[in-house]
């Protein structure tokens, strides 16, 4: 009961004029961010952190400019889908699942269909999943509070393992990524004794460290514009979309076909979406997967089934919500976005984490409560507003991309006002690039320069306290996440072995 | 494709072992300290400063010469590729582009940020993009003025404006 008490207040809070103001204007920004090409949620939140510390500065604490950009995160979330269905090439890497049975419909002429599908499912995938988050958060809290530097360190290396493990990516290029990351936060002042280290070639620049927006923006801004740029060639073509009252009611009767996806991208979103460095695009796969696994007919997905655009955007959603249960409770993002939105609370001044909710109870409801009433703008505005949306999509990458350029250049600046900075993020942007091109994976990179800060300093202390490392298996909590984490880290060589044992079996019976 | 592979793993490797020498710098206030010592325990019985950093560049290099080795048998993706790494349109477009941001960057350092925002978006819209001049000349000459009046004005966030300094002054004296 407590808990919707704390829920009403924090409602109540996220409707007063301004929080409400930002919330609307974050999920049109992210509606749009995410209709486009190139541009997902997590580039968006990455180039407009720099413009929260105006907003902080107005509104005097952090509730405000994380309400903003909890809302651009949301507002992304709904309109990767457009530029799947409409275009065929996904607004962002959490709409590629949509893309398989989206531009199916509106090859069909049944675009609005599809549109219609992926608003009510995100709609349905964020609230189940808002609805589970307030039930589990203050709970997940509560455990969190026994949690010590060993159990705090048990769980960075869990969310590096979950990286390696379940990436999908290269497993030497994601290690080499992670620990790049995890090296990166090293630069500047060493935390515990405060001295100056790898200042790399001398250059002073380097002695304040490399902040985690200038690889954020660097990579989300600029090695993802080029990258995209280079992928699409500039070539795209615009499905014709009918979009009028009648054809809106139509779509919106034939949405209930999509019930099954719906629920089952709502609850497998959440759950996936907690799990640290996962975050929506692993969510909006796997829902697919399993609808199509689990339907009667599962020919018909990839030619058009509105189950098939509905279950993974109803994942998506579900789990950008669920990706936040882990940022505030235990201070481990849970998805590349929440990642940034990590860094983005410690330079508020707020510390994520268990205390948050005993200690910050004023951000934490308003915040929670945000996400029912960004959720309820997102769908209206996505569904009122898809004729302009669409319209805005025929915006060439010739335009766009300059204008993504200056904004990052910009936003450096105004961040830090050191065009080392700025031209850092540059180099950085330009050999994310390269990297990416040669599939080195870069949101591992992205997420341990952000823990690399709470990793180190957690693992010095407990070496310091303990003298050993065999505390990181005997302690009751910490014990199971760091098993987890090896088994997790040990998972692409148990596969191959697995693969190899049942070839060999295989043969063994041809025999 | 398969040549960049070995070619980016060696220069990554080279990373990780200036890396770890780096780690191994003796702080500012023992100079005379041997190279590496804070690699391991210090005297109050916790890891040196360079541990975190030495550690994590033996992991790397490991990482590098993995990949080293998958290169060598052929086993991933890029390792078998005959593919060129970039054609001719991903280079064309990465000097251009990446080229125009450079430039964009110089143009900063002499003549500031509206300055060289006017003169990439021109670059870019215009010449890369190839719009009519009306196109080009809107947008380049509203986003330099929308960021001035946000920046400067509202946020009192002052860009860098170079030697194109003198030409804010009578702005400044109307809008401040």
């Amino acid at each position: 009961m407590d808990i919707l008490f704390a829920l009403f207040d924090g409602i109540l809070i996220a409707l007063q004029p301004m929080n409400l103001g930002l919330a609307i204007l974050g999920v049109v920004i992210g509606l749009f961010v995410g209709a486009m090409p190139g541009l997902g949620s997590v580039n968006g939140v990455a180039i407009l952190l720099p413009f929260t510390f105006v907003i902080q500065g107005i509104s005097g604490d952090a509730t405000s400019p994380m309400i903003f950009l909890a809302a651009v995160y949301y507002g992304a979330m709904y309109g990767g889908a457009i530029s799947s269905v409409a275009l065929g090439i996904p607004g962002a890497s959490t709409a590629v699942a949509t893309t398989f049975d989206g531009r199916p419909l509106a090859l069909q002429g049944k675009a609005h269909i599809a549109l219609m599908a992926a608003a009510l499912a995100s709609f349905a995938g964020a609230t189940v999943s808002n609805m589970m988050f307030t039930g589990f958060a203050p709970m997940l809290a509560s455990v969190a509070l026994d949690f010590g530097n060993p159990e705090i360190f048990a769980l960075m290396l869990l969310a590096f393992a979950t990286f390696a493990g379940l990436g999908g990516d290269d497993f030497p290029k994601t290690i080499f990524s992670i620990c790049f990351g995890l090296a990166l936060s090293a630069v500047g002042f060493d935390i515990i004794s405060g001295e100056p280290r790898l200042i790399f070639f001398d250059i002073q620049g380097f002695s304040h460290g490399i902040r985690f927006l200038v690889l954020a923006i660097g990579i989300y801004g600029i090695s993802e514009m080029l990258w995209t740029m280079n992928a699409s060639r500039g070539k795209s073509s615009m499905s014709k979309v009918e979009v009028s009252f009648a054809s809106m009611t139509n779509a919106l009767i034939r949405f209930g076909e999509a019930w099954r996806g719906t629920l089952i991208g709502s609850v497998i979103g959440f759950f996936v979406g907690i799990l640290p460095a996962a975050g929506a695009t692993p969510a909006s796969l796997m829902a697919y997967g399993v609808t199509k696994m689990t339907s009667r007919d599962g020919d018909a997905y990839g030619k058009g089934a509105i189950d098939g655009v509905a279950a993974p955007e109803a994942a998506n959603n579900s789990a950008s919500t669920g990706a936040m249960l882990p940022m505030m409770t235990l201070g481990i993002p849970g998805s590349p976005t929440t990642a940034v939105l990590l860094a983005g609370m410690v330079i508020w001044g707020l510390e994520p984490g268990p205390l948050l909710f005993s200690a910050q109870p004023d951000f934490v409801w308003p915040l929670i409560g945000s996400f029912y009433i960004s959720n309820f703008i997102a769908v209206l505005v996505n569904i009122a507003f898809i004729p302009l949306f669409l319209w805005m999509l025929r915006m060439p990458f010739s335009i766009l991309v300059p204008l993504v350029f200056v904004l990052s250049l910009v936003g450096t600046y105004a961040a830090y006002m050191n065009m080392f900075d700025v031209w850092l993020m540059v180099l950085v942007g330009l050999g994310g690039f390269f990297m990416r091109m040669l599939d080195y994976p870069v949101a591992p990179a992205v997420l341990a320069i952000v823990l690399g800060p709470i990793a180190e300093p957690t693992l010095r202390q407990t070496l310091l306290q303990y003298e050993t490392f065999t505390i990181f298996f005997t302690r009751p909590i910490a014990g199971p996440i760091t098993v987890t984490a090896i088994v997790l880290i040990l998972l692409p060589g148990l596969r191959l072995l697995w693969r190899h044992w049942r070839a060999a079996r295989v043969g063994t019976a041809g025999n | 494709m398969r040549r960049a592979e070995i070619i980016t793993a060696f220069i990554l490797g080279l990373f990780s072992v200036y890396l770890m020498w780096k780690s191994g710098e003796p702080p500012a206030w023992n100079p005379d300290a041997a190279r590496f010592d804070n690699i391991g325990y210090d005297d109050t019985g916790a890891p040196g400063s360079g541990f975190w950093p030495f550690w994590l560049g033996v992991i790397m290099l490991a990482s590098c010469v993995w990949t080293g080795i998958n290169w060598a048998l052929r086993r991933t993706p890029a390792s078998v590729s005959t593919a060129p790494f970039l054609d001719s349109y991903g280079w064309k477009m990465l000097l251009t582009v990446g080229g125009g941001l450079i430039g964009f960057l110089l143009v900063i350092e002499f003549l500031g940020f509206y300055a060289a925002m006017l003169a990439f978006l021109v670059y870019y819209i215009r010449f890369i993009g190839r719009h009519g001049w009306a196109v080009t000349l809107s947008i380049a000459t509203a986003v330099p003025v929308v960021c001035f009046f946000f920046f400067d004005i509202a946020m009192r966030i002052v860009l860098p404006k170079g030697y194109s300094e003198p030409l804010f002054i009578p702005l400044y004296d109307i809008f401040l």
